[in-house]
């Protein structure tokens, strides 16, 4: 049977390179309001939208350390917000890792990024729990 | 104060849509076989869908607010049916205004079933005029 490595233990306090900036145009922010049944008055993006960023500075972390991401389940999300996310936002995420516990073979990955905007200032730091299948599971 | 309780139908087809927007291609949201072989039941929604289901929820309550937090855990996975779909409901009760933020306390089912943990969202409200 596969039984996929378990994540890293010195990956603990470790941040990743920032994402490549995203602009947040309204076409996107639209379609993430229509995509979760919300309704969009030209304000602000709804208070998950900045999990698109979380997502790509996930992912780049995933693949640096050859994790694939069906073996991931998330476990929890927590967004704290300096301002909201609004059109014409240029973001960027840095994630770090900050802890990793192995329960009943499967990773239990803590991470937080903090979403920054052009100016350098922060706007929402949300940290994740991934649950990685791994091995027993 | 108890709010009025939303529901909400999420289909295989409302995944794909999610995965677009949000860029989370995960194809346990999308292929049974991908999902099963992870243990799981079978196609379950991204738990950030079933969250921001429950975000447009708090923006139907609170129209302008200006959300502070937001966080949940995922406890329980809601299984997409290949046809049809499932409902979810969000309900909400207020349970705090102090210092200008309003605390709403939040409970998503699946089937009777708690599917998040301990949502909760802070939220900045403009006050009336």
């Amino acid at each position: 049977m596969f039984r996929p490595m378990p994540v890293d233990q010195s990956l603990v306090g470790r941040a990743f390179p920032p994402t490549q900036p995203h602009e947040v145009t309204e076409a996107a922010v639209r379609e993430f309001v229509a995509a979760t049944a919300g309704a969009y008055d030209g304000g602000a993006a709804p208070a998950t939208y900045p999990i698109v960023l979380a997502f790509d500075a996930m992912n780049a972390f995933l693949e640096a350390e050859s994790v694939d991401l069906f073996r991931i389940v998330h476990g929890e999300q927590r967004f704290s917000y300096e301002r909201p996310v609004v059109p014409g936002d240029v973001l960027t995420a840095t994630l770090t890792v900050t802890s990793l516990r192995q329960i009943a073979g499967n990773d239990i990955i803590g991470t937080t990024s903090e979403i920054t905007d052009d100016s350098g200032a922060l706007v929402c730091t949300t940290s994740a729990t991934l649950v990685h299948r791994g091995a027993g599971s | 104060m108890t709010l009025e309780t939303q529901t909400f139908t999420i289909t295989r087809a409302d995944l794909v849509r999610y995965a677009e927007a949000s860029g989370d291609h995960n194809p346990i949201h999308q292929d049974d076989a991908v999902a099963t072989s992870v243990g799981l039941p079978g196609v379950i929604a991204h738990g950030m869908y079933t969250m921001a289901l429950a975000a447009s929820a708090v923006a139907a309550w609170f129209p302008g607010a200006e959300v502070v937090s937001f966080g949940c855990k995922f406890t329980h996975p809601v299984v997409v049916p290949a046809e049809g779909g499932v409902e979810i409901e969000v309900a909400g009760e207020t349970r705090s205004v102090e210092d200008g933020l309003t605390t709403v306390a939040l409970t998503v089912t699946c089937g009777g079933q708690k599917v998040l943990g301990m949502p909760k969202a802070v939220l900045r409200v403009p006050a009336d005029d």
